[in-house]
């Protein structure tokens, strides 16, 4: 078991820990009452592998994940209040409300990104390593992915790529035993996931991904193999989620049992216990951690709360990068009139008429979508359906 | 004035640009000791090396999203797709990647990348291997879709395309290649959203792409020579962003449009711009607007039935002589 560091690195190890913690318990809370919207995808469990990752990083290192990203985001310093606002899709969040729970992005910490596409962001990590590389620059690049995009095709041609080019790239599965509900026993021919990239030459090792020291160890000399020596490395990470794949998720395929015995082995229990029994911390400054990731994540939200809604005008912003020159159209359906668009009075009467069936349409009183359940209702839901739906939830 | 072949000329824009900017590289399925599967990279390994120009293994998704976390990081990569057809393994990244991040992540990141892809039929290759995509990529916001039919054209719009911060979907033609024309010997580049109006005339528009738009001017000939009729033949040169306005101007004038490409018809280039041009011209018509596509069936092999699945001239001659027959 590797030596506890010195009490400012561990405090800020647990703080890290139980901040992502916090933040997501209080995600679910928000998402119940219907201010986050589309899928939540919760980390609860996670947080030593994210952590005991991040924390060996290089400022100028390049972190990419999935769509289980709002913690590896914390993680790499993104303030919280910007998560969240994200989830509440306001135009703080992290990508101005663009991209929600799922594509979280910090370009100034380096964080490159939450994918909604299963092992879509290897190949991205791949380029991004390239990039470093190509400048002669000491970066590496961090890819985290999923039990189940060990499957995906862009795995096996990633793995190829990185190899072949020998890449400055290290990548860690975060196995949680499921992805989505089909348990890898019954998705990976091979469940040994760290074996996965050997007949590439990238060679693999599992480490417990719920020990934050143990994380910090291996991914400490998987950066250094790829940045001294350009050799990529495979961890494979044991971890769990609490929670269900999304706020969506019954959890028919796991017993209860099972998740009660890996929240024995808590990430941030278990470290705190060590801690303080190797009296690098006392128990003060544990409950300190806590209290101060309450009132951070409470924070966090009333910061989101208070945050705009993204102006309506707004919507065709970023879609291009305008200051090129190289050309003056953008897309004929923007709001801004576009040559030949001017003497053209047909598309309003279409909007009118569309607008005239819709108002009709209104009129009828038939069966209404549940904000709860549906996620394209919940703007605009009404404060006592709101309140309705969090009692429900409690 | 040079004279030069489209794959010249293509080669030439990739190598000024990689004099120019350190930052650009070319990436693809022998692009580098092969030169290229159509000969488009000729000679780039040999002035840049191999840092500059890299061979790929046949893994089309990985190669496009390795380019677009390059040009993530910072570079300018151009992406080879060896042919049109292969760009479905790798519509992924192009689209839920290449076209969406810079949207979904609010201007926090650029993807200034260029796939380069050839394709079209002719060369009896079969369904899998004649595939005309522009509508395809047309349709997806985020991207800007290039399709060049004259060298002079090839080189100003690639060099543009390679200066320019956006994702770019640069579409070839196989038929082309070998095609000569006139390219001025300076550096210019072509602003995207510009069509040229290859031939004027008041009786009929027609707007042809890619092997279509010389398609579209042989006819163009032939309906003068032979029916009296002056058409107007443009040639839009990008679809995203299209010039419109060139186009309806035009359409304004003769009141009259034929639309050509080599594409399927549902949902296709033509049925997209038969649209627009209704849309917004719709009182200076005088006929509906006809559409030459692609026939609606997979490629077949054989010479005979191949080439009855893709426009000829006589098909716009007779579109054409269509449109100044009809009336509203």
């Amino acid at each position: 078991m590797a030596d506890l560091p010195d009490a400012s690195i561990s405090y800020e190890l647990l703080a890290r820990m139980a901040l992502i913690r916090r933040f997501e318990e209080e995600a679910g809370r928000q998402y119940q009452r219907a201010k986050a919207g589309g899928f939540l995808h919760l980390a609860i469990g996670e947080e030593a592998t994210i952590v005991g990752t991040t924390s060996v990083m290089r400022e100028e290192d390049y972190l990419i994940g999935t769509y289980r990203t709002h913690g590896h985001a914390i993680a790499r310093g993104t303030d919280p209040k910007r998560v969240m606002a994200e989830l509440f899709g306001r135009v703080d969040g992290t990508s101005g409300g663009r991209g929600g729970s799922m594509h979280m992005f910090d370009a100034e910490r380096r964080f490159m990104g939450g994918y909604g596409i299963v092992g879509g962001n290897l190949p991205i990590a791949a380029g991004l390593a390239l990039s470093s590389d190509f400048k002669g620059e000491d970066a590496v690049t961090v890819c985290m992915f999923g039990d189940g995009a060990s499957n995906a095709g862009n795995f096996g041609e990633t793995m190829n790529l990185a190899a072949l080019w020998s890449l400055p790239i290290l990548f860690l599965v975060e196995n949680n035993l499921y992805g989505m509900g089909t348990s890898v026993e019954r998705h990976s021919a091979q469940t040994d996931l760290s074996k996965k990239a050997e007949g590439y030459g990238i060679p693999g090792h599992r480490i417990d991904g719920m020990d934050v020291m143990a994380v910090r160890e291996s991914v400490a000399e998987g950066i250094r193999l790829a940045r001294d020596e350009r050799r990529p490395t495979l961890i494979e990470a044991f971890t769990y989620r609490y929670r269900g794949h999304s706020a969506a998720d019954p959890e028919v395929y796991r017993e209860r049992e099972e998740v009660e015995e890996w929240r024995e082995k808590d990430p941030i229990e278990s470290f705190a216990r060590r801690c303080i029994e190797a009296g690098v911390l006392g128990e003060r400054e544990v409950q300190a951690v806590r209290d101060k990731a309450e009132q951070t994540v409470l924070a966090a939200v009333e910061f989101a709360e208070a945050s705009e809604e993204p102006p309506l005008d707004t919507l065709y912003e970023n879609l291009y990068v305008l200051d090129s020159d190289a050309w003056y159209a953008v897309d004929e359906r923007s709001p801004e009139p576009h040559r030949g668009e001017r003497e053209s009075t047909m598309p309003d009467a279409a909007r009118e008429l569309a607008e005239a069936g819709a108002a009709y349409a209104a009129h009828d009183d038939g069966p209404r979508p549940n904000p709860a359940t549906h996620g394209d209702a919940q703007e605009g839901i009404e404060p006592e359906v709101a309140e309705e739906i969090e009692e429900a939830a409690d | 004035m040079a004279e030069l072949r489209m794959r010249e000329a293509l080669r030439d824009a990739m190598a000024e640009e990689m004099r120019r900017d350190e930052a650009v590289l070319v990436m693809g399925e022998d692009v580098a000791v092969f030169q290229g599967a159509f000969k488009v990279t000729e000679g780039l390994l040999d002035e840049f090396g191999e840092r500059r120009v890299r061979d790929t293994p046949i893994s089309e998704n990985t190669i496009v999203g390795a380019g677009v976390g390059a040009a993530m990081g910072g570079l300018r990569p151009i992406v080879e797709l060896m042919t049109v057809n292969f760009s479905l393994l790798a519509l992924d990244q192009i689209v839920n990647h290449a076209a969406a991040i810079p949207y979904m992540f609010n201007g926090q990141a650029r993807v200034p990348m260029v796939v380069r892809m050839p394709g079209g039929g002719g060369h009896q290759l079969g369904p899998t291997h004649s595939h005309s995509f522009e509508a395809l990529f047309l349709q997806v916001p985020g991207l800007l879709v290039a399709c060049p039919s004259t060298p002079a054209d090839g080189k100003a719009l690639l060099k543009t395309a390679i200066r320019d911060d956006n994702p770019v979907i640069f579409i070839e033609h196989e038929s082309l290649y070998g095609t000569r024309g006139e390219v001025p010997e300076d550096d210019g580049v072509l602003r995207f959203g510009e069509a040229a109006i290859r031939r004027e005339g008041g009786d009929v528009t027609i707007v042809g792409i890619l092997k279509m738009a010389h398609a579209a001017a042989h006819a163009a000939e032939t309906l003068a020579e032979k029916h009296g009729v002056e058409a107007e033949v443009i040639d839009p040169r990008t679809l995203r962003p299209l010039d419109l306005d060139t186009i309806l101007e035009s359409v304004r004038k003769t009141n009259r449009a034929v639309i050509v490409e080599e594409g399927w018809p549902h949902g296709g280039v033509g049925a997209n711009l038969a649209t627009l041009i209704t849309e917004q011209a719709f009182d200076y018509l005088d006929a509906p607007v006809q559409r030459v596509t692609g026939a609606d069936v997979h490629m077949p092999y054989s010479r005979r039935l191949e080439q009855a699945a893709i426009p000829h001239e006589e098909h716009v001659v007779k579109a054409a002589l269509a449109a100044l027959e009809g009336s509203i």
